[in-house]
């Protein structure tokens, strides 16, 4: 699609300090960083493709493979993880056969770790797509997943 | 100027219309937290049963007003009457609140937590009188959840932007005295004072100068920040105008962690608000100080929220940390003079400006002035975000406004991964920047966290050694290996495989990575090993001597038991077991197989909440064949 990633370059001026903010509008229009859209991006900003995996790589954020079709959180921050924040990850990894990080084979579920949403009072929390879920019950999360397809 | 008097006053009378509510208002905590507890399901489902039931009411969604543990709450106001706020609200009891209080005009005291009204009222407790609540001191959250966030007119009418006028009234140099006289201290972290790197900067040579607002708030485990921007961004933005004034910057930068869309949200609706108003933009008010703001987001890197790697990262480079000096009060952003002041710091400023520094010298200790907000989170009973003022003791927090815990305390954690693990001994401890670093602590930005026994020491000073070794940016060898040399050496511990000299290791390695590390990263991370060795030294030796985990969280120091005498076998477990491991016919005991077990708690937690039995199923330490 390279109509969005032109889309999103003019929307930038051709400074160095865009980088980021382009990337971040990328990955929201396309889901992820795709290796046309860095070539893209460098032939702009005049830098490197070398230069933009560079910092790209250095931030969590950024994805490099095509994403599935729901994004699948689960919140390691302190408050999640001293109320069992870590066992709800170990389970979701189970039921869903995959690692963190990693996309179930069809393409259902994203299984990826976050450093807090800011619901820490309402630990332990994932979040599915948009929407966040408060004190889950790994019991309970099976149930949960049915509702994303 | 003018123009914006005008307009406070129709806001205020317009406030005043509101206050008076000739019909029902109904109020709905929508901050990120309400949400996660479903607010926005009930939020639809207000607006539904007003129409069925041909009834007019004005729904408002206000912010958080900190007890979060109380979410979702859903406040009622008929005419004449003071609000009500109702907690733990679910789609069950809404129709029922709405129905007795707003169809029938009778307060449903059952579900009701507190009023906010000035007389007694149908004996509900006045909300401010509660006990989470009684002790606090609000000053930076006083309009978080009284306001709705997204009408700046609100926020004028509470005298929003009073003391940015009362700023531009003066010079710049007398806005910074003000703040020297206030004793104000950075929320960030390190608490410097605010007054002196602002004068640094302010007389920095360079006519081009940036104020960047540190709205990243890293620690994971704490949401001051976030909930600050939501339920009142006007605090924020006016803290920056004064604080751009001050420092004489023209550009304001917010750069916001991504992981809080809300937040981002409010600040560019209230930034439009400002500039219809005249309070952003050229020639502000019509005086000769002209700014704007701008809104970066953070992609989720922990160290940008240290200075140099958070201008770097602005600057589109990787957030790698830079050593000082150059301050960025001299050369910042674009090798330019940089403030970058903390949300809270800056939120704080309008208050100190209104009411002036003798006022806010009212609170707090000598040293330590003023208020400090946490986000006490954890074991604590009450959880949420309070704002108490400095030198307030770390036992009236976890028990008079926490309401302490169910099982007995363990340890408190202040200042995130930066921060150290406290135990029991220092609950008399005031809370104050000097007595924190002197417990091997620090204030940080806000969290704090309370741990019962059910928490493992050694596991969470792994987590937080595991956090900052994968944060850790990698360019200085002290923090890059150092910590990962710790890591290995924790997880060898919660396997049950530690010796005597790995403390001692972990020790000597904490000392160089505190003395050896380029940026506040890598200087604070040992402190959660260091306190949990210091305070909780038996724990580490329970896991090394005896390959026990008291508190049975380390995976390889525990198993699951069925206790047959006790088990029913009435199947619930066998449904919720991810792995199969569970098994045994119904009305008979059932059985663990240990090799398919991956301890996850489903059975337990099922057996507990959900089963006849309630306690068949235990976790304990793996029992050795002696
Ligand atoms: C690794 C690291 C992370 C930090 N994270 C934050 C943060 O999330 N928010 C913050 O305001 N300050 C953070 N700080 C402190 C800032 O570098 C800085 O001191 C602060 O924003 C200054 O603002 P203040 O003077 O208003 O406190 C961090 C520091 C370090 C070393
Ligand atoms: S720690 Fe999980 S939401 Fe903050």
């Amino acid at each position: 699609m390279p109509e969005t990633v032109d889309a999103i370059l003019v929307k930038h001026s051709r400074r160095p300090e865009n980088l980021i903010p382009i990337l971040q509008d990328v990955q929201k229009e396309l889901g992820y960083i795709s290796p046309e859209s860095v070539k893209d991006i460098s032939r702009y900003l005049r830098i490197s493709e070398n230069q933009i995996f560079g910092v790209s790589s250095f931030y969590a954020q950024f994805r490099f493979t095509r994403p599935g079709r729901h994004s699948l959180r689960v919140c390691l921050g302190t408050a999640c993880h001293v109320r069992g924040g870590a066992t709800v990850l170990d389970t979701l990894e189970n039921v869903l056969g995959v690692k963190c990080g990693d996309t179930t084979p069809d393409a259902r579920f994203d299984l990826e770790r976050v450093a807090c949403l800011g619901c820490c009072a309402l630990s332990p929390v994932v979040q599915i797509d948009k929407r966040i879920y408060s004190r889950v019950a790994v019991n309970k999360l099976s149930e949960l997943l049915k509702f994303y397809e | 100027m003018n123009n914006l008097t005008k307009r406070i006053e129709s806001a205020k009378q317009k406030w005043e219309v509101f206050q008076k509510n000739e019909e029902p208002i109904i109020y709905i905590g929508a901050a990120s937290c309400g949400r996660a507890a479903g607010a926005v399901q009930l939020l639809a489902q207000t607006n539904r049963w007003l129409k069925e039931n041909e009834l007019t009411a004005k729904v408002v969604q206000v912010g958080c007003i900190g007890p979060c543990y109380l979410e979702p709450l859903v406040d009622v106001q008929m005419p004449g009457q003071p609000r009500v706020s109702y907690n733990n609200v679910t789609t069950k009891t809404l129709p029922v609140i709405l129905g007795s209080h707003v169809g029938e005009s009778v307060p449903y005291t059952k579900g009701a937590i507190g009023h906010f009204g000035k007389e007694p009222f149908n004996g509900i407790p006045r909300f401010f009188e509660l006990p989470m609540l009684k002790p606090q001191v609000r000053i930076v959250l006083r309009n978080c959840g009284l306001i709705d966030p997204e009408q700046i007119d609100q926020y004028l009418a509470v005298d929003g932007y009073q003391g940015f006028m009362n700023a531009l009234q003066t010079s710049p140099d007398d806005v910074i005295g003000v703040v020297r006289r206030a004793g104000l201290r950075g929320r960030g972290g390190a608490g410097f004072p605010t007054y002196k790197k602002w004068t640094v900067c302010r007389n920095a040579p360079g006519n081009q100068k940036y104020l960047i607002c540190n709205a990243d708030e890293g620690d994971p485990g704490a949401f001051m920040n976030r909930s600050l921007i939501e339920s009142d961004p006007h605090a924020l933005l006016e803290g920056m105008l004064i604080a751009g004034y001050a420092i004489g910057a023209s550009h304001g930068i917010v750069y916001i962690r991504a992981e809080y869309p809300l937040a981002i949200e409010r600040l560019n609706e209230a930034m439009q608000q400002m500039k219809d108003y005249g309070l952003l933009g050229e020639h502000i008010l019509d005086s000769a100080f002209s700014f704007d703001i701008k809104v970066k987001e953070g992609a989720g890197a922990f160290v940008c929220g240290e200075e140099t790697a958070l201008i770097g990262s602005i600057e589109g480079k990787r957030g790698m940390p830079k050593s000082r000096p150059p301050f960025p009060a001299i050369s910042g952003l674009f090798g330019c003079p940089t403030i970058i002041n903390n949300v809270e710091t800056l939120g704080t400023l309008p208050n100190i400006l209104r009411n002036g520094p003798d006022w806010y010298n009212r609170f707090g200790k000598e040293g330590n002035r003023g208020t400090k907000t946490f986000s006490l989170v954890g074991k604590v009973r009450r959880q949420g975000l309070i704002e108490v003022q400095l030198g307030t003791s770390l036992r009236e927090i976890i028990y008079d406004i926490g309401g302490g815990l169910q099982k007995p305390f363990k340890a408190i954690q202040t200042g995130g991964p930066s921060g150290g693990c406290l135990s029991e001994e220092f609950l008399d401890l005031t809370v104050d920047y000097e007595s924190l670093t002197a417990a091997g602590s620090i204030m940080g930005s806000g969290g704090l966290i309370v741990m019962d026994e059910d928490t493992c020491v050694v596991d969470l000073a792994k987590y937080f050694l595991d956090f900052t070794q994968k944060e850790s940016c990698g360019k200085c060898t002290p923090c890059r290996v150092g910590t990962r040399h710790m890591v290995e050496i924790l997880t060898k511990i919660t396997h049950g495989e530690g010796s005597a000299e790995d403390l001692l290791a972990l020790r000597t390695l904490g000392d160089t990575i505190k003395k050896g590390a380029l940026c506040g990263l890598g200087q604070t991370a040992p402190n959660p090993v260091l306190t949990t060795l210091r305070y909780f030294r038996n724990e580490y030796l329970e896991h090394i001597k005896e390959q026990r985990c008291r508190a049975v969280v380390c995976k390889d120091l525990i198993e699951y038991r069925v206790i047959k005498e006790k088990c029913t076998g009435c199947q619930s477990c066998v449904k919720v077991c991810p792995t199969g491991a569970i098994t045994g016919p119904r009305s008979e005991p059932h059985n663990v197989d240990k090799t398919k077990c991956i301890k996850c708690r489903s059975c337990y937690v099922t057996c507990r909440f959900e089963a006849i039995a309630g306690d068949a199923i235990v976790i304990g330490s793996v029992e050795k064949r002696s």
